[in-house]
């Protein structure tokens, strides 16, 4: 029976009729699967990893167990009996560790339990440990080991240090919602969330609605414009607000008194920095809708006011609530801006960062950091829902709209998107010009010297240069991993339980706040026991941080190309028995360059940008543009700050017409055959 | 059938190039193919036919190993192939799609096959030359898919296919992106390619008419389960089932039962007809072609004549269709197809009464209630 061998190659198992039949893995399975193993693993180290590590640590908490340390004083000439610190500390007056919670870094000294008159008789002291954990005693910088006796003298008792022990439990939790400053943060951060929302949507919605339904005219300028805010840090708007609403601001007299420094500062800037997203959300839903409905509401005799609300709104609806999602998330998970004009305004984003950078509680930050994912994952969930929906909005047979000429309507829309654009473009000017200006607002002499960063805290200008050099080590990096795994998502045969993992493992970032990220590769990968720790400190950490916070967006975007791409590419070429890698680099990466070179704008420009997920990792030698501006504009150097926020725009305008540019010249070269 | 499975098995028609034993393929709790059993004889051109969800594109691929099967064996030319992966067969693909490279002209869609084989240039310049003139387009080799009409597309995929000289040739629904006209011209162009090229090769569509003027035989299919396999001849004139009957051609169905003494009883009225071992009283499904009834005036009763009026008539270019009613039929119409000439020799009209005729030998009879025809 030649057919026992095989039987044994494919795997036996009992089915209706005789064996079932698994598949050969062939070559390019294995080399797929190798490769999607990678990439997979890259996520699970940058991603998946981190967080666990955060989540435990925000589990974390720390006590003294002083009834594990047993103390004995030498008293006239022998050896009192032993008790232990818990005995000692019962009988002092104060709290312990005058009633501070106690840290990973807390320490008391064996000292301060014992009582003057009782040190003042006591010549020598002896110690040991008997917590089952050990090195508990930290005794002249070396740990208690085993039972034995420390002996110390007494001029060096002050060198005998308690550690406490690391348990697990709710009690950081319990803390945070029992103290009513952070507490409080929850709801700040789902007002100026909320508020931000109902005022941007709206504002978005009319601005598309305006290049989608009139004819007004420089409908491409206004696009453009609209879509400025995304080549700058959050900062920025911070910065621009103070200019002209702050104590020396030029208009602050339009507050009557307000504070910019606050709520209303926080939502003016995120209202800035989050317009563009919403906008090319409602674009695109607004884009697809059927010129044929609006016909048919014409025949109906349906009047304009009437069509708008039976026909465009509707058509719109999924688009509108995922652009509402998106700016809730993205004001809810804003650092810079809060950083800046925020004022004693808290949120929860902040929180994290003051009580990582400011107060050192590690467990802390994590807990507020496992807060802020809540609202986080809930906008995300809604948000992908509306979105597969709008798709299945689209129909093929669609037919498109071209709007008719209504003068005063196109009239009104002008002047409408006209503002928009003023304000837009208003708050990068008046950054500019700050920068130039001697000295705000009583020196209007235009100098130079605010761009010498040099002389400022935060960088200076190598830290623009290391901006750069992430940011592009980031698109190229970035884009090539990103592709390639969505490749082997979609494209791959078999394999179906590790192509979902994958694909769940890819949509995760989006939902992960920058701060939280940043603060999870803290934990995960400053642990001197990981092997990749190596890394912390580094570019790379930089890079690797930034591509993963920045996946799921560069991740759909390849996904859908690869999607426009016939299924049965990969069979034909199976056929032909041409391996795999063949038909990626012949057919699959040239018919799909066009949205490879939007994946690697889109990670260049955000590396340029993002504050939040690399503020708690770089280094004295990775100082990177966007924190510079931060740190310049912490230290009270807004001018230099404002500077260097116009100089990260600048490169971006740039490589942007660099994209145009290459994009064209792809179409006109190498994609001839997309023209018939 | 034997058990032996490597020894390739020979009729009076030739090798069997194809074997498939036993496939069973189940997505989750849905079984898609069910114990189909087939043999595909070396240089013969197969259909699978039927309607959609019939599990005719599941086994293409199981056959291709682009979806495995759950169960069962696959054998092309004596080597068993049940668990290879697509890349370690031997067969030539072309999809409706035509699933052609985009951004790669023509020549080069057509030589991606030939290269990293150790042919050199010219050899494969030469093969792509000669395989544009076989699929008649030997000017368009410069061309982007983009800019050739459809049935140019699936010539150009078509060609790609058989560059390689595979072994087995398959067709996933290939004309059914195409107009009307050109899928009838692509027809010929395929099937004298294929009579040409002596390749074996299977062909899956859901157009009984292609499936009938291009195969040596058709397999049709229906729920995962082979209901007949025969030439296009056998399987119009002698269907083995009513979904076949149904499936291919018009087909009148009515309710009968068994009579006493052989023959079927259709109302008040009895066939004299082969009762293929039913026995008397049995329930049964009567099927007979509209162009089988026939209508001879002079006849009178008695020999399956009975008498029908004309409740509707029809025109339909080369023939007329009636719709026939008559007292002993009770609430059963039936349908009759009449060549031009008939129809004008006879001047038959809605109304018109006549004597209609059912030749024993077109009444096929299968179990079951009656089902609209």
């Amino acid at each position: 029976m030649a057919d026992l061998a095989e039987a044994k190659a494919v795997g036996v198992t009992a089915g209706p009729r005789g064996r079932a039949v698994k598949q050969k893995t062939g070559r390019d399975d294995w080399l797929m699967r190798g490769f999607m193993l990678v990439i997979g693993l890259y996520l699970l180290i940058a991603l998946a990893f981190p967080l666990f590590a955060m989540l435990s640590k925000s589990f974390e908490a720390y006590e003294f167990r002083l009834q594990h340390v047993e103390i004995e004083l030498w008293q006239d000439g022998a050896w009192s009996p032993a008790e232990t610190l818990q005995d000692y500390a019962a009988r002092m007056e104060g709290p312990l560790n005058d009633g501070l919670v106690p840290s990973e870094r807390t320490r008391i000294q064996a000292l301060e339990l014992i009582p003057k008159e009782l040190r003042e008789a006591t010549p020598r002291y002896r110690f040991r440990d008997l917590s089952p954990e050990k090195e508990m005693i930290l005794y002249d910088g070396v740990l208690s080991q085993d039972e034995s006796w420390l002996e110390a003298e007494a001029e060096n008792l002050r060198r005998v240090l308690i550690r406490p022990v690391a348990h697990f439990s709710a009690g950081n939790y319990l803390r945070y919602f029992s103290t009513p400053t952070l507490r409080q943060s929850i709801t700040n951060s789902l007002f100026i969330s909320t508020l931000t929302m109902l005022i941007v949507v709206p504002l978005a919605f009319f601005f598309a609605y305006a290049l989608t339904r009139s004819r007004m005219p420089f409908k491409g300028v206004f696009k453009t414009v609209a879509m400025m805010p995304i080549l700058v840090p959050s900062i920025l708007p911070g910065i621009a607000l103070i200019y002209l609403f702050g104590k020396q601001g030029i208009i602050n007299w339009v507050l009557f008194g307000a504070d910019i420094y606050g709520p209303i500062g926080i939502v003016i800037a995120a209202s800035f920095f989050t317009f563009p997203h919403a906008f090319i959300i409602v674009l695109v839903a607004l884009s697809i809708s059927d010129a044929r409905l609006y016909e048919a509401s014409t025949v109906l005799r349906a009047s304009r006011w009437r069509t708008f609300w039976t026909v465009t709104i509707p058509g719109a609806r999924y688009g509108l609530i995922s652009a509402a999602f998106v700016v809730f998330t993205l004001t809810i998970t804003d650092f810079g801006s809060v950083k800046v004009i925020g004022g004693q305004y808290n949120v929860l984003a902040l929180d994290i960062y003051k009580q990582v950078v400011g107060q050192q509680n590690f467990q802390m930050g994590a807990v507020v950091s496992m807060v802020l994912l809540i609202p986080a994952v809930i906008a995300f969930a809604v948000d992908r829902q509306a979105q597969k929906r709008q798709v299945a909005l689209l129909s093929a047979r669609a037919v498109p709209f071209s709007p008719k000429r209504h003068r005063r309507f196109d009239f009104a829309m002008l002047g409408y998107c006209s503002l928009i654009a003023v304000f837009i473009a208003g708050i990068l000017a008046i950054c500019q010009y700050a920068a130039f200006v001697k000295l705000w607002p009583y020196n209007h002499t235009m100098v130079l010297e605010n761009y010498d960063f040099n002389r400022m805290d935060g960088g200076g200008w190598s830290s623009y240069g290391n901006s750069i050099v992430m940011s592009l080590a980031t698109a190229v990096i970035g884009t090539l991993i990103v592709f390639t795994g969505a490749y082997m998502v979609e494209k791959g045969r078999g394999f179906q339980h590790g192509r979902s993992a994958f694909q769940l493992l890819a949509m995760m970032p989006m939902a992960i706040p920058g701060m939280v990220l940043g603060l999870a590769y803290v934990f995960f990968f400053n642990n001197p026991d990981n092997p990749v720790n190596f890394i912390y400190g580094t570019m790379i950490i930089l890079v690797v941080s930034t591509v993963t916070h920045f996946y799921t967006v560069a991740h759909l975007t390849a996904v859908t190309a690869l999607k426009q791409m016939d299924n049965e590419f990969e069979a034909v070429s199976a056929s032909l028995k041409q391996p795999f890698y063949r038909m990626f680099s012949k057919v699959t990466v040239p018919v799909c360059l066009p949205a490879i070179l939007d994946i690697s704008i889109y990670l260049f420009v955000n590396a340029m940008t993002t504050v939040s997920a690399v503020v708690f990792l770089y280094s004295s030698d990775t100082q990177l543009a966007s924190i510079a501006a931060l740190n310049m504009e912490d230290a009270g150097d807004t001018a230099p700050a404002a500077a260097m926020c116009m100089m990260i725009f600048y490169v971006n305008v740039f490589v942007r017409l660099l994209h145009a540019g290459a994009t064209r010249g792809i179409y006109t070269t190498t994609q001839a055959w997309r023209t018939r | 059938m034997t058990d032996s499975i490597s020894t390739p098995q020979q009729d009076e028609t030739g090798h069997s190039y194809l074997v498939v034993r036993d496939l069973t393929k189940n997505f989750g709790d849905f079984t898609a193919l069910k114990d189909i059993s087939l043999e595909v004889i070396e240089g013969e051109f197969l259909c699978f036919l039927g309607p959609s969800g019939c599990g005719k594109t599941t086994l293409l691929r199981a056959i291709a190993g682009l979806d495995i099967q759950s169960f069962g064996e696959i054998h092309q030319g004596g080597r068993e192939i049940s668990t290879l992966p697509p890349a370690e067969r031997d067969f030539g693909i072309v999809f409706q799609s035509y699933a052609l490279f985009p951004n790669l002209s023509v020549k080069k869609n057509v030589a991606y096959g030939l290269e990293n084989r150790g042919m050199n240039r010219a050899a494969i310049d030469k093969r792509v030359t000669e395989l544009l003139e076989t699929v008649g387009m030997p000017e368009q080799g410069s061309k982007y898919p983009a800019q050739l009409s459809g049935g140019q597309q699936q010539r150009v995929a078509l060609a790609r296919a058989l560059a390689p000289s595979p072994g087995l040739l398959l067709l996933d629904e290939p004309l059914s992106a195409l107009d009307a006209k050109v899928r009838v011209r692509l027809r010929h162009q395929i099937k004298d390619l294929q009579n040409q090229l002596g390749i074996t090769t299977i062909m899956v569509t859901h157009d009984q008419e292609e499936a009938l003027t291009m195969a040596d035989r058709i397999v049709v299919m229906n729920h995962g389960v082979i209901e007949q396999i025969g030439t296009p001849e056998e399987i119009y004139r002698d269907p083995a089932s009513a979904f076949v009957a149904d499936f291919i051609g018009q087909m009148n169905f009515a309710p009968g039962t068994i009579a006493e003494h052989g023959g079927v009883r259709l109302g008040d009225i009895e066939l004299a007809c082969e009762i293929n071992g039913f026995a008397p009283g049995a329930e049964v499904t009567l099927a007979v072609r509209p162009e089988d009834i026939r209508f001879d005036p002079s006849s009178t009763e008695g020999g399956n004549v009975f008498k029908v009026r004309v409740a509707e008539i029809e025109f339909l270019g080369s023939f007329f269709r009636a719709t026939l009613e008559s007292p002993g039929l009770g609430s059963i119409r039936l349908i009759a197809d009449l060549p031009i000439n008939t129809a004008r020799r006879l001047d038959i009209r809605e109304g018109y009464e006549i004597a209609a005729t059912i030749p024993p030998e077109f009444i096929r009879l299968y179990e079951g209630e009656g089902r609209s025809g």
